[in-house]
């Protein structure tokens, strides 16, 4: 009897022993990691120079400066309105494509695969890299941001939408398609009113995300407040720094709260 | 007049109907019985062409059904109107715009595209809305009503086609017994004042009895009985049910597949 209770526990041992691959692959990714921390140069002498310098930066920061609120306040408008313009082109442009990628509502299979395609490389390739392709192909300015933000959006959102109607009740789109509803008319009458909901949260967030994403755009010259704010550090001006800051701060989280009540109002 | 002539529908290997061949009088109610897997809703869906048989004719009234495409296949399919056994009513959209719907195949893409419906059509849903009790819901969303009221307004749905023929597929499995009754009495209604045919597969005998004209019995795809309620004996439904039926209930295999989930009593004892 317990001899037999000895000879399961050493046939099933509590602890597998790793082979010799497993082995291998744990020790290079280990390896890699020591590797990456040291080739970035963060060391804990770095970190103990830096935080005193932080410190000092936050110092320098307050009070912050209030003396070019209105151009600020100016810019941050553009940059809202760049959010906005580019989001709404993107969340457009983002409907005929997500019906060519949603399965069982695109025409067919080589359709909505190039469809796919598209929205993945829109979403993939980050945002700030569009900025800068932008910037090349129309100039700089808000022009180039507006596109960046429509591109980002339509990565985002022609995904959500794409899943919300394949996610739709296949029985009324069965039903309308036996009225004799053309197949545009079975999306726009069974499948577009059943996944509104959806349709909403996604172009809420859509906002959310292009808020955010805009403020940054101005780094690589698209437009908008990113410049201000790259200008204030290049200028060690850090008292307006943190003005452009706190402002951005108010915007995102006003777009933010807004974005979740009508959210909690329409649904 | 519907003439199916010879009609076969594989799925792979499975024979879901072999070779059946049935005609159809205008006006008539004809209801098909048989086990659940019988053929009786793939017979039903290709008349209207949502199933394609794989080999075979249907006839309407000299049109010859099974070549019809594109927007002829739509025309078509705006005049045989279907009932389903889950409804499939938009869910969010209200009572009368999802009767408006059944408009939808007589419109061009463009305007159905925004639901855009004329005075003349909006006075007939009106009037379907009126015809089927269901006044009072005209502005609620279909997914707050009950079982029966969905399916009454799928019928509403289906009187603005002003269809030529009504393919209900299972109306009542879903229903309890007194929704089941005002449904099939709707049903019967627009087949008597309309004079529009009707095909209806149910899952009672009590059912076929009551409400038909003739019935069509189907066992493994095939018709195996064709008469009247009458004609019905002990015999043929024995053959229909293949020694599963139990006389005026057969809806165990149909309407209550999944046992172990809350009790349905009020399905499994259909009206009597």
């Amino acid at each position: 009897m317990t001899s037999a209770r000895f000879a399961a526990a050493t046939r099933y041992p509590r602890f597998e022993q790793p082979s010799a691959l497993a082995f291998i692959l744990w020790v290079s990714a280990l390896a890699f990691i020591v590797w990456s921390l040291s080739t970035t140069g963060l060391s804990f002498d770095r970190l103990a120079r830096g935080i005193p310098a932080m410190g000092g930066i936050l110092e320098r920061m307050f009070p912050p400066d209030l003396d070019r609120l209105d151009r600020i306040l100016a810019s941050l408008l553009v940059t809202f309105q760049m959010a906005v313009g580019g989001c709404v082109l993107g969340l457009i442009l983002s409907f005929p494509l997500a019906i060519l990628a949603a399965d069982g509502i695109s025409p067919n299979s080589i359709v909505r695969v190039a469809a796919r395609g598209l929205i993945a490389l829109f979403r993939t390739v980050p945002d700030l890299v569009w900025a800068l392709f932008f910037v090349i192909a129309v100039g700089l300015g808000p022009a180039a941001g507006v596109l960046a933000i429509m591109v980002d959006t339509i990565g985002y959102a022609g995904r959500f939408f794409a899943e919300a109607m394949e996610e739709t009740d296949k029985g009324p789109r069965e039903a309308l398609a036996a009225i004799g509803a053309s197949r545009l008319g079975t999306i726009m009458s069974a499948v577009v009113p059943n996944a509104m909901p959806n349709f909403i949260a996604t172009s809420l967030f859509c906002v959310e995300k292009a808020t955010r994403a805009s403020v940054v755009l101005g780094l690589v010259g698209a437009g908008g407040i990113g410049i201000e704010l790259k200008v204030a550090f290049d200028l060690f001006d850090y008292a307006t720094a943190a003005t452009i800051i706190l402002v951005i701060f108010m915007l995102v989280i006003i777009v933010e709260q807004v974005g979740s009540t009508l959210r909690r109002q329409i649904i | 007049m519907l003439v199916i002539d010879g009609v076969s529908r594989r799925f792979d290997t499975k024979t879901a109907v072999a070779n059946v061949s049935l005609r159809v009088e205008r006006g008539q109610f004809v209801g098909i019985i048989g086990r659940s897997g019988a053929g009786k809703s793939t017979l039903l869906r290709m008349i209207n062409r949502l199933v394609e048989p794989t080999s075979g004719q249907i006839m309407f009234d000299g049109i010859e059904v099974t070549k019809l495409r594109g927007s002829d296949l739509r025309a078509w399919r705006a005049r045989s109107a279907m009932i389903f056994q889950q409804f499939n009513l938009v869910p969010r959209l209200d009572v009368l715009t999802n009767i408006l719907l059944g408009r939808i195949g007589r419109h061009g893409t463009l305007p159905s595209l925004f639901m855009r419906f004329t005075d003349a059509e909006r006075a007939m849903a009106v009037e379907a809305l009126d015809r089927l009790d269901l006044m009072a819901a005209a502005f609620q969303r279909a997914e707050t009503l009950s079982g029966g009221q969905q399916q009454r307004v799928a019928i509403a749905r289906a009187l603005m086609q002003e269809p030529s023929i009504v393919l209900a597929d299972e109306p009542i499995a879903s229903l309890d017994p007194r929704n089941a009754e005002h449904v099939m009495s709707s049903l019967k209604a627009i087949n008597g004042e309309n004079g529009i045919t009707i095909l209806c597969s149910l899952h009672t005998l009590e059912a076929a009895r009551r409400y038909c004209d003739r019935i069509v019995g189907m066992a493994n795809g095939k018709v195996v009985f064709e008469g009247t309620p009458a004609d019905l004996t002990q015999a043929a439904v024995h053959e229909i049910y293949q020694g599963e039926e139990r006389e005026g209930d057969v809806s165990d295999d149909v309407a209550a597949p999944a046992g172990w989930l809350a009790p349905r009593p009020e399905v499994a004892s259909a009206p009597a």
